[in-house]
């Protein structure tokens, strides 16, 4: 992360965030016709009257899109409602009918929250349907709209149907937005909803930014910022933007409400437009659509059919391990957690899981099965094998799978019979009587120095064989006698 | 010739569809020029079709109710690879690459298609002064307009261009031009016809319809485009229309309200010509064995003024799309806004122009309550005295228009004249319920008037048989 502030700038001051995300529902076809939903393909092909907005032709509502912004309610804890359809009016090429068919008053989804890997829970407003639009490219001028010599406008994306989840001002700063997205993703990846892909512009975010000194209550003039692309960006723009809202209330003046595009190559916001700019919408109720009125029974079983989320997948991950919630976030982000749980019923020692999981497999689990993990990390903490040589074997098996056992062998990591470790242990002590001195008679610090210099000796003594555990247990015995 | 008969005929083998579609074409060729029915005239494709069905006919395959009968289409309903203009400049040039349902209908239904009929632009007035084609004329006085906004269609079904044709109804844009040109026009429940392929001017008020010399062949031809489509979301999910078998069963017994707010000395501006008709289609009512009394619909007289802000306000956001950037032709300019500013400005008329900036006004932020919000209660209003009305009466009955048609000219320099055209109309598209045009007689002038007969939402069946009997009376019938 680049810190583009240093803390005194930001000393005094809290950022406040809302984000608005905008995520393509993965459904077959449009949100309102039947031309495909999918993303690439020849420009303007994935089209049809609906989705290019031909004269006389007429919306019907995609009902799998429904029903994937009712999951997207039900799994941020929304209230799911009757709502309505309206049209959201204005003039751009990309907008075939000249107006968006969005939700205004009644949302589909409304009030819910999202609980954060740290706990915390974030407002979610609301989480309506709408059409996306089509996309254009500009030619000429560097893809700048203004030097552009000419457009060129694809409708494949126009139509696609849309969640608009719009969150609280509850974030205080990059690291809370980029979680809360990063969170909301895999909420949407899991259930189903959407294949959540920033790169290929699935989910968009729109970060409204105020900032206001410590200690105040009052929420100070926003900025909203368009056009950011990835994680990075929305840590960098939130950074970028913060700064220089305090320093234009530092030098005494005071923040215009404004639209402000966040631009990557020069890391930084430019203004688009003034709230006195901004466009009137003229939203009034889409008379081409009649209200959406999703029966209880319906919403029952959209609930019933909802996977494990994140969030509960980090709760039962962390009582079956003993360990705070926090502590499991990274295995369910990596979709470890059911692997874990299988390991754990197979009786593996339950901290080793997770510290394996956590630093030694982030690649993936390759071919390593549950159960096979679960004995290696029994042969670990019975001090079968070493710290060194479990790592080498977890390895084998994730690359080639595989008997732990077997494997362990094959590369002669037997343990080392205590008695002869001992013989070594004591050799080794005499060769070196000065520093096994300062190993008994020194303080905590230099015994604990000495303690790292023999187990190095033994360790490549017995090539890496020894289990230092067992090493410092036979040096402690050695100096209590 | 009545269409039911020509389909009789057709179908048997009596007659080619080839030489019905032929006669029709003879009789535009004589007298299109005259009255400017038709934007285009498909004969060369309509003659196509009458030998598909001739030659189907040969080969012993039974076909639809409409088997050759010859239908002209407002040019306001798709049809594919087929010029649909709306009578508008902003859309000079453009193909559909679909059909309206009720085009796919019509044809499997065996009906032959003869052109396009001209319109005010998008629908937007009560003359077809206000086509960029040029005005529509009135087949029975060549100096008076055919009403509006499907003026064409009902010039077109008066003039013998075809005995079928289908227009819109937004706020009485079939049953005015119906009344003014002395044919049946019908507007069906809203929800009854299916609205894909009709290019929107006010999505919650437009609704398609038939219009016809005969009470019958509309009845016919409404039964053939209605029922469920599920290509529109607002469409009734009920199967078509069954009004033949119900449709001599006449009015025993029926209790009719006379609406006193559109009605006599209720109504502002009614001529006499219009009162006396109305009075008339009362003793007749009452003849055939109904109960006729006066009936109060107090809500209808803000109908005018809520109409006024709905439909431009739903009409600026359908008419939004009309840029130049995908279809229609295009001007210019340096940048995007300019080039669809341009666009626009050069490709709709006054008109359109006026209700785009009401309707962009009326929901705007502020002024949304005030105005939209407002007219949509007057609406539940309206629907609410309807209900209370409809508990006293089976149907109710009124002008259609309160004048005969009147002089191409006299109205365009004054828009809220030519809105009064429709104040007895409009009503019924506020409510959603179903209405038609009668026509009842002459008057002094010796041009038609028509009677309206409205009915609750859903009761086709009972409008049509009192229209029946309307018609029966009237000296018009050629059964």
């Amino acid at each position: 992360m680049v810190k583009i502030l240093n803390s005194l700038d930001i000393k005094g001051w809290e950022t406040v965030i809302g984000l608005e995300v905008h995520a393509e529902l993965a459904t077959k076809t449009k949100m309102f016709s039947s031309a495909l939903n999918s993303f690439g393909g020849e420009p303007n092909s994935n089209t049809d009257p609906v989705s290019l907005g031909l004269p006389g032709s007429l919306p019907v509502l995609n009902e799998k899109a429904v029903e994937l912004a009712i999951r997207v309610g039900l799994a941020l804890n929304c209230q799911v409602q009757k709502s309505v359809f309206a049209r959201k009016n204005y003039f751009y090429p990309d907008m075939p009918k000249a107006y968006q068919i969005s939700q205004f008053d009644l949302p589909i989804n409304k009030e819910g929250w999202l609980e954060l890997p740290d706990g915390r829970r974030i407002g979610i407003e609301r989480a309506h349907l709408e059409e996306d639009t089509g996309k254009i490219t500009h030619i000429g001028g560097g893809g700048r709209i203004h030097e552009a010599s000419y457009s060129l406008i694809d409708y494949n994306r126009s139509g696609v149907p849309l969640i608009e989840i719009v969150g609280a001002p509850e974030l205080r700063g990059p690291d809370d937005a980029r979680d809360y997205v990063s969170e909301l993703r895999s909420i949407l990846v899991t259930i189903g909803a959407s294949d959540g892909k920033m790169e290929e512009g699935s989910l968009r975010v729109d970060c409204n930014v105020s900032v206001r000194r410590d200690g105040t209550e009052e929420l100070g003039t926003r900025c909203e910022i368009k056009n950011i692309n990835s994680l990075r960006s929305l840590g960098r723009a939130i950074e970028y933007e913060a700064k220089r809202q305090i320093e234009i209330i530092e030098s005494g003046q005071e923040i215009e409400q404004q639209t402000r595009h966040w631009d990557e190559a020069e890391g930084r916001t430019h203004k688009l437009r003034s709230k006195e700019e901004a466009f009137d919408y003229r939203y009034f109720p889409e008379p081409d659509l009649v209200p959406v009125e999703p029966s209880e029974e319906w919403i029952k079983e959209i609930a019933n059919s909802l996977p494990p989320l994140p969030r509960d997948r980090r709760h039962l991950l962390a009582e079956a391990i003993g360990v705070e919630p926090t502590e499991t976030s990274l295995i369910v982000e990596r979709d470890l957690d059911t692997f874990a749980l299988q390991a754990i019923s197979s009786n593996a020692d339950k901290n080793r899981v997770l510290v394996h999981l956590e630093n030694n497999l982030a690649d993936g689990i390759g071919k390593l099965t549950p159960e096979a993990f679960a004995s290696l990390t029994v042969m670990e903490t019975n001090g079968e094998l070493t710290a060194t040589q479990t790592k080498r074997v977890l390895a084998d098996l994730v690359e080639s799978g595989g008997d732990p056992q077997g494997i362990a062998k094959s590369h002669g990591f037997e343990s080392m019979d205590n008695s002869e470790l001992e013989e070594i242990v004591e050799r080794i002590i005499s060769e070196n009587s000065d520093d096994w001195l300062s190993y008994i008679n020194g303080d905590e610090t230099e015994r604990k120095k000495k303690s790292g210099f023999f187990v190095g000796l033994i360790m490549k003594e017995t090539s890496g064989q020894a289990d230092g555990k067992i090493v410092n247990q036979i040096l402690s015995a050695k100096a209590e006698n | 010739m009545k269409a039911t008969e020509i389909a009789e005929k057709v179908s048997s083998g009596e007659m080619s569809a080839r030489s019905v579609v032929e006669h029709h074409i003879e009789t535009i060729n004589k007298i299109e020029s005259d009255v400017n029915a038709f934007n285009l005239v498909t004969a060369e494709q309509a003659l196509i079709d009458a030998d598909e069905i001739d030659s189907k006919i040969a080969s012993g395959e039974t076909l639809g109710p409409l088997a050759g009968v010859p239908i002209s289409i407002k040019d306001n309903l798709c049809t594919r690879g087929v010029e649909t203009t709306c009578s508008s400049k902003i859309l000079e040039g453009w193909k559909p690459p679909y059909n309206a349902t009720v085009i796919e209908k019509l044809r499997e239904a065996g009906a032959v298609i003869m052109g396009k009929t001209n319109l005010d632009e998008f629908a937007m007035g009560s003359s077809t002064e206000n086509s960029a084609f040029g005005p529509t004329r009135n087949p029975h006085n060549l100096e008076l307009v055919p009403g509006g906004s499907s003026g064409g269609s009902a010039a077109a079904v008066a003039a013998g261009f075809s005995p079928l044709a289908l227009g819109s109804d937004t706020g009485g844009s079939i049953r005015q031009p119906a009344a003014l040109c002395g044919v049946v026009g019908v507007k069906p429940t809203y929800g009854r016809v299916s609205r894909y392929g009709l290019v929107a001017f006010a999505s919650s008020l437009d609704q398609v319809g038939p219009f016809a010399n005969t009470v019958s062949d509309a009845a016919l031809t409404l039964e053939v485009i209605s029922g469920h489509d599920p290509r529109d979301s607002t469409s009734i999910p009920e199967k078509p229309l069954e009004i033949l078998e119900v449709l001599n069963q006449g009015v025993d017994g029926m209790r009719i309200g006379v609406i006193e707010e559109l009605s006599g000395k209720g109504l502002e501006g009614i001529s006499p010509d219009v009162s006396s008709r109305v009075e008339e289609a009362v003793k007749v009512f009452s003849n055939a064995g109904a109960t006729v009394e006066s009936a109060s619909v107090p809500a209808s007289i803000y109908g005018l003024s809520a109409y006024y802000v709905i439909a431009p306000a739903e009409a600026s956001s359908n008419l939004a799309r009309y840029d130049g950037i995908r279809f229609g032709p295009r001007t210019e300019e340096a940048t995007t806004a300019e080039t669809m500013t341009a666009t626009r400005t050069k490709g709709f008329g006054d008109e359109v122009k006026r209700r785009i900036m009401l309707g962009t006004y009326a929901l705007s932020a502020g002024y949304y309550d005030a105005y939209y919000g407002k007219s949509q209660r007057v609406r539940t209003l309206i629907m609410n005295d309807f209900a209370k009305a409809y508990e006293k009466f089976d149907i109710l009955i009124s002008p259609t228009a309160p004048t005969t048609a009147f002089p191409l000219g006299d109205k365009t320099a004054d828009p809220m004249q030519m809105y009064l055209q429709d104040v007895c109309t409009i009503p019924s598209n506020l409510a959603g319920h179903p209405a038609m045009s009668v026509p009842f007689g002459f008057g002094e002038d010796g041009m038609p008037v028509g009677i309206q007969i409205l009915a609750p939402a859903m009761a086709e069946r009972e409008m049509f048989q009192a229209a029946k009997v309307l018609e029966s009376e009237s000296g018009k019938d050629i059964e």
